[in-house]
């Protein structure tokens, strides 16, 4: 009995005694994102990308060792936001990044500046966020949300496409895309059909669909969704008849799974594989080189989220305890992006260009690859920034 | 009229898909009175198996016919190693134990295949459409799917009627000790039983390859849907598995393409768009809850 | 009367509990007081199903439900700017205990497996439900920025003052159960799980005693909810989750089913042994990229071969309820 009590007493101390040494020379970023489950698919992507960036950069900024932690939030905003307060107190991090999924960010992003810690999100880009809750510390490497969708919208419109039937899960961001596209897309709307979140067949929605005779079809699917959307899509035979549009749906990651059933596939985006500059043939050809595979924009972000990071340590020299002048370089967003030259808004969200990729058939026997065909928009900024109060 | 036949087959299709599943895991329940959460696990295991097979091998017969004999193997021997004993174990403990089957089988398949989905090809001669009537035209694999499914549910019915095995298995269910006291190796004939559930399982997972995406965790999509199958059907009867699995899969599928319309009708257009998805993902589970509420014993019961 | 070991090494862990502010301040690790509230809070809903589960027999695996409803009453109120804690508190309660009436009024009429699946099927509504009100974020949920308000009595923003609430609660609700299943009426639930003619026999029908245990269980884990909505200072369908059902279930039978103390032991195993296969340093990497593979083997080991739980291990001399 008394034994057990020890050890228990043992174990509490044990845990306490972990405690790092209050003196650190380098530079701590935790970074969370989903590392188990089916979606840990993304944040794989997300980690190889954030340790290239630091292979790239020598595993030091402005002459600091980097420490990089990562967390594991399980699609789960409760255990984000629990993990977040572990990088917090417990490893005492300089910055906070990663975080793929919005309900996660809306949680751990409040946490990580309400601490007075700056957060770098390198995917999602809740309108929140971008709008009446934008905070000082609060920077994205990614988009808002809406960016995307709406320059779709904007190219729908543009080319005169009329009759479009759209569709997506029934879930917050699932309504979001929808509004984002209709922010630019005037023309007329068939039917919008919401489906069950993680729904796995399509072939009822598919029929109506058929039913319909719309003249094109935009979608939201991402992940495993989105793998078994375009696949009926495809056996069904709809693929010549409707030209089917998405946003998130078809990328480096679900391409492997789903090879000639994406082909022809329409998609706007911020970032290709194949945008010519310096920066993103260093990072897509060396991660092609390490891991034989094309990389994600879930990494493309990911791994300008360390390289802003790095513009800041080094603007400050090395003095993370110049919070203020982290925040200022950060807004110049001085690096080089592998999206290319880009600015921040006031909102700290990138104004940036978006691009229509097209599904086109790789080289002989490998996958089909996105290709640029053209830039929908230059210079987008986000429809929120507006909301948000801070002034700079 | 043709959506509305091309919905009911879309619906079928989906039923015989439960089916399958529903099959053997209404047998364990029946039969070994197990309850087994990670039967969708071997789902997912015969879906990676007919990938890797028929692409090691180029021949989809042969890939199909390795994976179901692979699930088969897979689920004799997890039936050896860890199912065995919890047969005496109260359902707490299946459900506990069966759950952490579920993260041991998720995890080893992304060890072994990542985390990413995998392409499942389907071969050339099973794509393209069938016209079954004028202006209905109907994706082959599809009614391949149908009709694989029907015949499973025959062979099933005549093994489980017809044949020797087939009158332990019913004995089983109705009364295991009896069973035990004339003599039957008990044990041998749970092992068969648990193996046959799993390359059920394990085939509807290898159908389910080529239009689903592959991945893991892909069981679980589907577990809850055919737990809902058997409860509406009555644990432990084939019969209630096959009525159980039409019913919820039509119910389902016609809700999917029919409810917003049909609500729009009766309410305004701004209401049925709201609450229209919304109820469609609950119909299932208001169904089960009905019939339970109802009948606690489900619609075809194999015990009073 | 002597209290029995197990008795003893809960009074101690609660008194080590008690000391963790104090120990967190002196190592300045204040993580641990979040970690350690979060372990407590899942305690209390543990510890709401091992009422209905441990001693009542009823497998339900449908418990998230009303950790969700809990935090539902919570975030909904304060997204209509009515922050009153004891209002939200209250209509966490009151609503949870609504709700496990009516699941309860249904399913409590099946048994066995049926039991399980209809617990299951009420929970996945109420999920489904979430996510589709997009008044209240959809599935993206909604941030509850200012917590539960106690004008004048108690300040949850500030981590010590909030740390002693739970503990204080955990503390009535482990008090509370102990002596709910070692009276009368306890004895009836009991009885029922072991012997449900017997039951009948002796006079009683059990069905009234069931329903009011399974509501008074759903009541319960919806204080439990209104607790992590506050800690989380997020409201979202996942607490909703059926996975999480399997994970208070997981944590009744690690900590010792049918016992007192087991739902706190069970919370805290569970919750650190996630943060350890996670994030222990001096495990390698294979076991940090799939921590959930060795989750899953200790889950399985657990059941087949620790069936007692913790609580198992510090069994005294006499069986039964008495903690």
């Amino acid at each position: 009995m008394l034994l057990h009590k020890a050890v228990l007493a043992g174990l509490v101390a044990g845990l306490f005694a972990a405690a790092p040494a209050l003196s650190q020379q380098k530079v701590k970023i935790g970074f969370i994102t989903t590392l188990s489950g089916p979606q840990g698919v993304i944040g794989n992507d997300m980690r190889n990308s954030v340790e290239l960036a630091l292979d790239h950069l020598g595993r030091k900024m402005a002459g600091l060792p980097v420490e990089i932690i990562y967390g594991d939030d399980q699609v789960k905003p409760d255990v984000g936001k629990q993990v977040a307060d572990e990088m917090l107190k417990k490893h005492q991090v300089n910055f906070v990044s990663g975080v793929i999924w919005s309900n996660v960010m809306l949680a751990v992003s409040p946490t990580v500046t309400g601490a007075g810690t700056l957060m770098v999100g390198t995917n999602a880009g809740p309108n929140q966020l971008a709008g009446k809750d934008c905070n000082e510390r609060h920077f994205t490497t990614s988009w808002q949300n809406d960016q995307t969708p709406e320059a779709m919208g904007k190219y729908m419109q543009e080319a005169g496409i009329n009759d479009v039937y759209v569709m997506a899960p029934n879930y917050a961001a699932g309504k979001d895309m929808l509004n984002g596209f209709k922010r630019y897309y005037k023309g007329r709307i068939v039917d919008e059909v919401f489906t069950r979140l993680g729904q796995t067949d399509y072939q009822a929605e598919l029929s109506q669909l058929r039913a319909k005779n719309p003249k094109a079809v935009f979608v939201f699917y991402p992940g495993g969704m989105g793998i078994s959307f375009l696949r009926q899509y495809s056996e069904a035979g709809l693929r010549g008849q409707f030209p089917l549009y998405s946003v998130y749906t078809v990328d480096e990651l679900s391409i492997p799974a789903v090879k000639h059933a994406a082909l022809g596939q329409l998609e706007t985006r911020y970032w290709s594989p194949d945008l010519k500059n310096p920066a993103n043939q260093k990072f897509v050809g060396d991660y092609q080189k390490k891991h034989g595979r094309p990389p994600s924009f879930y990494g493309a972000q990911s791994y300008d989220g360390m390289m802003l990071i790095d513009s800041a340590v080094r603007a400050v020299k090395g003095n993370l305890a110049d919070q203020k002048g982290m925040i200022a370089a950060m807004r110049k967003a001085d690096f080089n992006s592998t999206r290319g030259k880009f600015s921040y808004n006031t909102n700290h969200h990138p104004i940036q260009n978006f691009y229509l990729l097209k599904a086109v058939a790789g080289p002989s026997g490998k996958d089909p690859v996105m290709e640029i065909q053209k830039t929908v928009f230059a210079n987008h900024r986000d429809s929120f920034y507006k909301e948000c109060a801070m002034k700079w | 009229m043709i959506l509305i036949i091309e919905q009911i087959l879309n619906g079928l299709q989906l039923g015989v898909m439960l089916f399958l599943m529903a099959a053997g895991l209404t047998l364990v329940f029946g039969i070994m009175n197990l309850v087994n959460l990670a039967h969708g696990a071997l789902y997912m295991v015969g879906a990676y198996l007919a990938t890797y097979f028929f692409q090691a091998t180029g021949s989809f017969v042969l890939g199909v016919a390795l994976a179901l004999a692979g699930t088969l193997a897979v689920g004799i021997l997890t039936e050896l190693v860890a199912l065995r004993t919890l047969y005496e174990r109260d359902h707490l403990d299946q459900v506990l134990a069966t759950f952490g089957l579920i993260l041991i089988f998720n995890e080893l398949i992304a060890m072994l295949w990542g985390r990413a989905a995998i392409y499942s090809a389907l071969p050339e001669y099973l794509q393209g459409h069938l016209e079954i009537a004028a202006g209905l035209r109907y994706p082959l694999y599809r009614l391949l799917i149908i009709v694989v499914g029907l015949a499973v549910a025959a062979a099933l019915w005549y093994v489980v009627v017809r044949t020797r095995l087939g009158m332990l298995i019913r004995a089983g269910a109705s009364n295991r000790t009896m069973v035990a006291a004339l003599g039957i190796n008990i044990r041998l004939l749970y092992t068969v039983v648990f193996g046959f559930g799993a390359a059920l399982a394990g085939l509807a997972g290898i159908m389910a390859g080529p239009i689903y995406a592959v991945q893991p965790g892909m069981g679980e999509l589907v577990l809850i849907q055919v737990f809902v199958v058997i409860v509406v059907g009555g644990i432990g009867s084939i019969r209630g598995a096959l009525a159980g699995a039409l019913i919820v899969g039509l119910v389902d599928t016609l809700g999917r393409a029919f409810l917003k319309p049909f609500l729009a009708t009766v309410t305004t257009p701004s209401a049925a768009d709201a609450a229209g998805p919304a109820l469609a993902s609950m119909l299932i589970y208001l169904l089960m809850a009905v019939v339970l509420a109802l009948r606690p014993e489900g619609l075809f019961a194999s015990r009073g | 009367m002597k209290p029995s070991p197990r008795t003893l090494v809960l009074f101690a862990v609660l008194a080590l509990l008690a000391a963790v502010p104090t120990l967190a301040a002196a190592f300045n690790q204040p993580f641990y007081l979040d970690l350690f509230r979060r372990i407590m809070i899942f305690a209390i809903a543990a510890a709401s199903l091992n009422l209905i589960l441990g001693y009542g027999g009823m497998v339900s695996f449908g418990h998230a439900a009303y950790l969700g409803i809990g935090a539902y009453a919570v975030g909904v109120l304060a997204h209509h700017g009515i922050h009153n804690g004891w209002l939200q508190w209250a209509v966490a309660i009151g609503g949870s205990a609504l709700v496990a009436l009516v699941i309860g009024a249904v399913s409590i009429r099946t048994s066995g497996i049926y039991f399980i699946m209809i617990t299951l099927a009420f929970t996945q509504m109420l999920y489904y439900m979430g996510i589709s009100i997009e008044e209240y974020g959809g599935d993206d949920g909604i941030r509850v920025a200012k917590l539960s308000q106690f004008e004048g009595l108690i300040d949850l923003a500030n981590p010590t003052a909030f740390y002693y609430v739970v503990l204080a609660l955990l503390a009535v609700v482990l008090l509370l159960v102990h002596r709910l299943v070692n009276s009368r009426f306890g004895m009836v639930i009991r009885a029922a799980k072991s012997n449900d003619a017997r039951t009948r026999a002796i006079g009683f029908s059990p069905y009234p005693y069931r329903l009011a245990a399974f509501v008074i269980a759903g009541a319960i884990c919806g204080l439990a909810g209104a607790l992590l909505v506050n800690q989380t200072a997020y409201l979202t369908p996942e607490f909703m989750n059926w996975t999480r059902s399997g994970e208070l279930m997981f944590m009744v039978i690690l900590g010792g089913i049918g016992t007192t103390a087991g739902p706190l032991f069970g919370a805290a195993a569970l919750l650190l042994l996630e943060d350890l296969l996670q994030g222990w340093s001096l495990l390698p990497k294979l076991v940090h990229n799939f921590w959930q593979f060795y989750l899953g083997i200790v889950l399985v080991l657990v059941v087949l071969f620790a069936k007692r739980g913790l609580a198992g291990l510090l069994r005294g001399s006499k069986d039964g309820a008495d903690g």
